[in-house]
């Protein structure tokens, strides 16, 4: 049977103890607030996109459970140093991989560390609460200026 | 009265399964509560024997689901000793009561410059339908604020109740904190300001025994399925004086007396609100489980309830890191915490690995999580069918959900 470490594995207690990129960047061009009213997570987003249209740099800040934390933390360890113009691949590789059925292994190679969220799988009322910053880097990237959702 | 506990527990049929290989400890009954047997067959009786659509044929089924629809609305006249069966209207719940009145009578009377006085510990359902109402007439709502404990500040009620305050809403028993709220003084203070009063009693009518004319409460509302009985049916317990006043909520079929093009004749309480066909086994499954409630009994279930209250407040204190939200002297059913280092959320998913079913989140009730500074809390609250091993259940698994995120 499927484990609770299997959700909550040491990367993701890790990331959710001590975030990577927490706080708001010195210098940023895009920005985005994502909220989930279900849980009441709230994330804002701070990008830094240069003339080459590189993400430069990427943070956030907000309250959340372990999995949106971790979840966001990962995802700007990811995005870092990624072309704006992949970002929608990106996006699209990690719904599948959380939204996918639970035979279907993630792929490592491609999603690197992130493959440790796949277990939220098996969690549905808690696949929003990793997909969140997504979301909410998306509307920041397309400068929606709406506060993102997950839906 | 005994109080036998597994002879209650085998009323309850889905108690007695596995989650995750655990045995379940339902501890999120104030969400919703289970059902007993008695209630599940009285609504599948109904379709199996009875089914017909009521006050209109003139056959035997409509006559028996007649019977059946009206008897439910006695007894519930009786369970809350109202005037008469026509106090009795029923609704979908408490959410669609409190918007009957808000709609209906609040827009006949309440104007501009008229204050609604609410409390800080209301759901959304008794806070949205008089925000909305407020905007349209341009009338004002006002809170009354609540102490660390999650008890009322009864000093500010009464300097904010004035004679501008035409409704004052409160809770009787909060589902986030489980105050139990002082109504029969908040409706004597409030009637001698001249303003009625509405009493949501969504949480407290499986746990207290509620006399609406000793109370002399203008409104109560409460939904059958937080009283062991079916989702889809409650109540709006008004005073005939008042609801005969009232302009009808929705039109249609039952509750009209006579339609033409020009003029349609309302029909009598409580008819002229229930329009359309109702929720006919839901009634009956409503009066089945008050049936139920009476067999065990008020001074039993409370009794029970409180004992096992404050087993689990025993061990929350003794719990490292825990913080009880709503500690206040009069209570009931609930504890809703927070867990140092173990977001809410995230305790919700390790308990339920544990079969123990709670809830985390705002419970519908955010101005609470603010005052109190938390985003969520986990919230456990008991019926009369949990016992102390489901309690030992929840606290076990809590410390796994620490030990997971030492
Ligand atoms: C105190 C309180 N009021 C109102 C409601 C709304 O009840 P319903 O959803 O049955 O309409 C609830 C249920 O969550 C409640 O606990």
């Amino acid at each position: 049977m499927f484990e609770l470490r299997d959700l909550y594995q040491q990367v993701i207690v890790d990331h959710n103890k001590s975030p990577r990129n927490f706080g708001k960047l010195a210098r940023f061009n895009h920005e985005a607030d994502g909220y989930n009213p279900l849980c009441g997570d709230k994330l804002h987003v701070y990008l830094n996109v240069n003339d080459a249209g590189i993400i430069e740099a990427v943070s956030f800040e907000g309250e959340g459970c372990a999995i949106s934390v971790a979840s966001a933390s990962l995802m700007t360890e990811a995005l870092k140093g990624t072309p704006v113009s992949e970002f929608k691949q990106k996006f699209e590789g990690f719904q599948h991989m959380v939204t996918s059925d639970l035979d279907e292994l993630p792929d490592e190679a491609v999603m690197g560390k992130l493959a440790v969220l796949s277990g939220v799988r098996e969690f549905p009322s808690r696949i929003k609460c990793a997909s969140l910053c997504w979301h909410t880097v998306k509307s920041a990237v397309e400068d929606s200026h709406k506060v993102a959702k997950t839906e | 009265m005994m109080f036998d506990i597994e002879k209650i527990r085998g009323d309850f049929p889905i108690l007695d399964q596995k989650i995750y290989g655990k045995p379940l400890a339902y501890l999120d009954n104030a969400a919703t509560t289970q059902k007993p047997q008695s209630v599940i067959d009285a609504i599948s009786h109904y379709y199996q024997a009875d089914n017909a659509n009521v006050h209109r044929g003139v056959h035997a089924l409509s006559e028996r689901a007649t019977a059946a629809y009206e008897g439910a609305r006695k007894q519930i006249a009786r369970f809350f000793n109202t005037r008469s069966e026509r106090e009795v209207i029923f609704t979908r719940g408490t959410t669609e009561s409190i918007n009957l009145i808000a709609s209906s009578w609040g827009h006949a009377n309440i104007k501009a410059g008229d204050e609604i006085l609410i409390t800080h510990m209301e759901h959304h359902s008794n806070i949205v339908p008089w925000q909305l109402l407020c905007e349209r007439v341009g009338a004002t709502l006002k809170v009354v604020p609540m102490n660390e404990h999650g008890e009322l500040i009864m000093e500010s009620f009464d300097a904010l109740l004035c004679e501008r305050t035409r409704l004052v809403g409160a809770v009787h028993m909060s589902n986030a904190l489980g105050t139990i709220n002082p109504i029969a003084s908040i409706i004597a203070k409030a009637h001698a300001a001249g303003a009625k009063v509405l009493i949501d009693g969504a949480q407290a009518a499986a746990h207290l025994a509620v006399d609406v004319q000793a109370l002399d409460v203008d409104f109560y509302v409460t939904s059958a399925h937080k009283m062991y009985g079916p989702t889809g049916i409650g109540i709006l317990i008004g005073k005939e004086s008042i609801l005969d006043g009232m302009p009808p909520y929705q039109g249609g079929g039952d509750m009209i007396r006579m339609v033409t093009f020009e003029k349609s004749e309302y029909n009598d309480l409580p008819y002229k609100f229930e329009a359309g066909t109702p929720h006919i086994a839901g009634a009956i499954g409503f009066g089945k489980a008050i049936e139920y409630i009476q067999g065990v009994g008020f001074e039993a279930i409370e009794a029970r309830e409180k004992e096992l209250l404050a087993y689990a407040n025993a061990k929350a204190e003794a719990f490292d890191g825990l913080r009880r939200i709503g500690t206040a002297a009069h209570k009931a059913c609930v504890l809703s915490f927070v867990l140092q280092g173990v977001h809410p959320h995230d305790l919700g998913t390790i308990v339920d690995r544990e079969g123990v079913a709670i809830r985390a989140g705002h419970h519908c009730a955010m101005p609470v999580m603010q005052f109190f500074r938390v985003p969520a809390t986990a919230r456990a609250s008991f019926s009369m069918y949990n016992t102390e091993d489901e309690v030992d259940a929840l606290f076990a698994a809590l410390k796994k959900a620490q030990e997971i995120f030492a």
